[in-house]
């Protein structure tokens, strides 16, 4: 009886699956899936390596530092940081005056509450404070960047598939929309406002490009030069640390552990052939 | 508790004879994974992957446990709260990825004990009802796995919980106040992600509870074995103590290694890049995916395109990836043979294979975007996986003529074919079953 009834559940599935496919097959013949500009032009991140890649990969804090400069120089003004407090960047090797100092003269101020009137006000970040979003809430930022809200950043190099591969090549990847793609899909051309950017899943960002020459910002005398390419790779490798702060101490974690485990491992085989040694099994 | 020859308890130190004289645990200890328990002599790696499952459960039990101390499980602060363990919590970055991960590798030996379980019929009498407990306590962390995976609070989360959510919409009539009901509201929000959390710490202790009662079933007729035929006396087994217990250290060596490589190594590799951007009701995900484990079934939930008259496709897709599970229940009754092991089942061995193959086709179709060729792929894949079951394995069983089976254990072992990872097998080569 079990097995009756299986079979005809079974029959019912398959048959019905089959006459799925056989569907699927005829409007897939009949009607093919029109090519679309996203999938057509659409391009994986560049291929950019970076100190911390690799099982022993440590960050550059020299580049950390550069990094940070461009974020706040640049990206700060729209870009929120909020996960990341002034305190962690003694990992990018400020010490504790400096990141004072930091927190002190950074341009957005914290809200804060006036302790004589209870009135909303703000106040110079402390160490201690997370980086203060630029906007107020979404409304402002919307209403600032024609409608598009700026994402918070200290996650995007984890939020996007190869991340760190993926903010470089975004910011090194505006360009001029290509003949090819206004020829075969004229509907697809960048509305006004957006910026087109093969890197970018629909490729208009409304984010106009925010490395736009070769020294926009002022590197120190003895780093390298403040190309384009140079402040993406950097920034880029700064929003990685923001990221996942912890890099350093999970890979040496990792080297120390699975150099254990190996050994243990080892032992524990040995152990298992002694034990057995006097059985055929 | 299995055998006759099993050996009894006997107390080594003053306290422990105290202790069991007034609370037998040692007593049961010893009888249930010490040396009071025979277990075959013959069992290879493939008898590995139970321990190791218990062994992955108290991973997320322990984990889990300190990760919750640093959760907050509302959702304004759910997705900062997991930032703040991975930051500012000593060690938080590593109990989150163990956890993470922890469900991955759960999930792997688990399927690996399953499959394990096809290929040498572990599931026939008179073990059906280890098979049917261990399909409980694969539903419970099914279960358990979901609403884990919506805690973060994450895109995936909070739509990857309206998707299943949504699944028990497609139910006419009584679907949708049936939805309304599991999420406390019309959509994902603050009232779901508590009761989620709720649930997702309470469950894994019904999991632990059921173990008990899986490990206690498998007590009464003792463990299986490759060669499928039963334990005749004494010579066939080996206490569990020190033999397996050597073995399965052995076996917990290599899983910590390839746990700890993608714990340290590659915490992300097995998750969605989505799931760092914190839920947004506003914006829906260019492709919404579960995790991969449950990649295969969510491929036979799609597979459906065809509404049959009534019955719209997505109820059919929702019943027949209940049915793709719920199936498995019956399998002991399905699959008649009296032969257990595959190795002695060349007809049952090729279909085996084929299975194998179509469920990893299966599980990657379910994780690449809805779309051609993939699901006209998966429609046969599925179509496969219910005539595989439902109508393949009671043919094979009426028509198979098996290969001769070996007398006992011991007379397999002697002759070079019982089975253990060294040997050759009675047909061409020995395909393991995994």
């Amino acid at each position: 009886m079990v097995r009756f009834f299986a079979f005809l559940v079974g029959l019912f599935f398959a048959g019905w699956l089959l006459v799925s496919f056989v569907a699927g097959g005829i409007a897939y013949v009949s009607e093919p899936p029109a090519p679309t500009a996203e999938h057509e032009f659409h391009l994986a991140p560049k291929h950019v390596s970076f100190s911390f890649d690799g099982p022993f990969g440590h960050y550059d804090k020299q580049q950390l530092q550069r990094g940070f400069q461009v974020y706040k120089e640049v990206c700060a003004a729209c870009h929120s940081l909020k996960f990341v407090a002034f305190r962690d960047l003694k990992d990018l090797g400020y010490n504790e005056a400096e990141i004072k100092a930091i927190a002190k003269s950074w341009p957005i101020k914290t809200p804060d509450v006036d302790p004589a009137t209870g009135e909303a006000t703000t106040r110079d970040p402390v160490p201690s404070d997370h980086f203060p979003k630029p906007f107020a809430n979404n409304v402002a930022a919307a209403a600032a960047n024609n409608n598009a809200i700026p994402p918070d950043l200290s996650l995007m190099t984890k939020a996007r598939h190869h991340g760190t591969a993926y903010v470089y090549s975004l910011l090194t990847g505006f360009q001029n929309q290509p003949a090819e793609l206004l020829r075969r899909f004229p509907d697809s051309k960048t509305p006004s406002g957006l910026h087109y950017n093969p890197y970018f899943a629909n490729l208009n960002l409304a984010m106009a490009p925010p490395l736009t020459s070769d020294g926009q910002v002022t590197y120190g005398d003895d780093q390298p030069k403040p190309t384009i390419d140079q402040m993406a790779q950097d920034v880029s490798a700064f929003l990685t640390w923001t990221a996942e702060p912890k890099m350093e101490n999970r890979k040496s974690a990792g080297v120390a552990v699975l150099f254990f485990l190996i050994i243990a491992t080892g032992l524990a085989f040995m152990s298992y052939r002694q034990v057995w040694s006097g059985v055929k099994h | 508790m299995s055998f006759p020859w099993a050996k009894e308890y006997t107390p080594k130190v003053p306290l422990m004879k105290w202790i069991d004289d007034r609370l037998p645990l040692p007593r049961f200890v010893y009888g249930a994974i010490g040396g009071g328990y025979p277990v075959p002599r013959n069992l290879n790696f493939f008898w590995n992957f139970g321990v190791l499952s218990g062994l992955a459960l108290v991973i997320q039990i322990v984990t889990g446990i300190i990760m919750a101390m640093h959760y907050g499980a509302n959702d304004l602060v759910a997705f900062a709260t997991v930032e703040h363990t991975m930051r500012d919590v000593n060690s938080g970055w590593l109990m989150r990825y163990a956890h993470a991960n922890g469900a991955s590798f759960f999930f792997i030996v688990v399927y690996l004990h399953i499959f394990r379980g096809l290929y040498y019929g572990s599931y026939k009498a008179p073990r059906e009802m280890v098979w049917l407990l261990g399909l409980v306590i694969f539903l419970l962390m099914m279960a358990t796995a979901f609403m884990g995976y919506v805690l973060p609070w994450g895109q995936m989360s909070y739509w990857g919980a309206k998707v299943i959510t949504g699944l028990f919409g497609a139910i006419p009539v009584v679907g949708e106040p049936i939805q309304t009901w599991l999420l406390g509201g019309f959509a994902p929000g603050n009232a779901a992600l508590n009761r989620f959390f709720s649930l997702h710490y309470l469950l894994p202790f019904v999991i632990a509870g059921v173990v008990i009662l899986h490990i206690w079933a498998l007590h009464i007729p003792g463990s299986s074995n490759p060669t499928g035929v039963e334990v005749k006396g004494p010579q066939d087994t080996v206490p569990f103590h020190p033999y397996y217990t050597a073995k399965d250290g052995f076996g917990a060596g290599i899983f910590f290694i390839a746990f700890a490589f993608m714990v340290y190594f590659a915490p992300n590799f097995l998750g969605h890049p989505d799931n760092y951007i914190e839920a947004n009701p506003l914006s829906t995900p260019a492709h919404i995916v579960p995790e991969w484990y449950f990649w295969p079934f969510y491929a036979i939930l799609r597979a459906f395109t065809v509404d049959f008259f009534f019955i719209p496709a997505k109820l059919l897709g929702v019943l027949a990836m209940f049915a793709s599970i719920l199936l498995l229940f019956f399998l002991p009754w399905l699959d008649t043979s009296p032969v257990r092991s595959g190795n002695y089942r060349p007809l049952f061995r090729k279909f085996f294979l084929i299975l194998l193959v179509d469920v990893l086709v299966l599980g990657y179709c379910g994780g690449a975007p809805a779309e051609e060729p993939y699901v006209m792929i998966s429609q046969i894949a599925s179509a496969y996986y219910f005539a595989h079951f439902l109508i393949i394995l009671p043919l094979i069983a009426a028509f198979e003529k098996p290969l001769p089976l070996p007398g006992s254990i011991t007379e397999a072992v002697l002759a070079g074919h019982g089975g253990a990872d060294h040997e050759a097998v009675g047909e061409p080569a020995p395909v393991p079953a995994e």
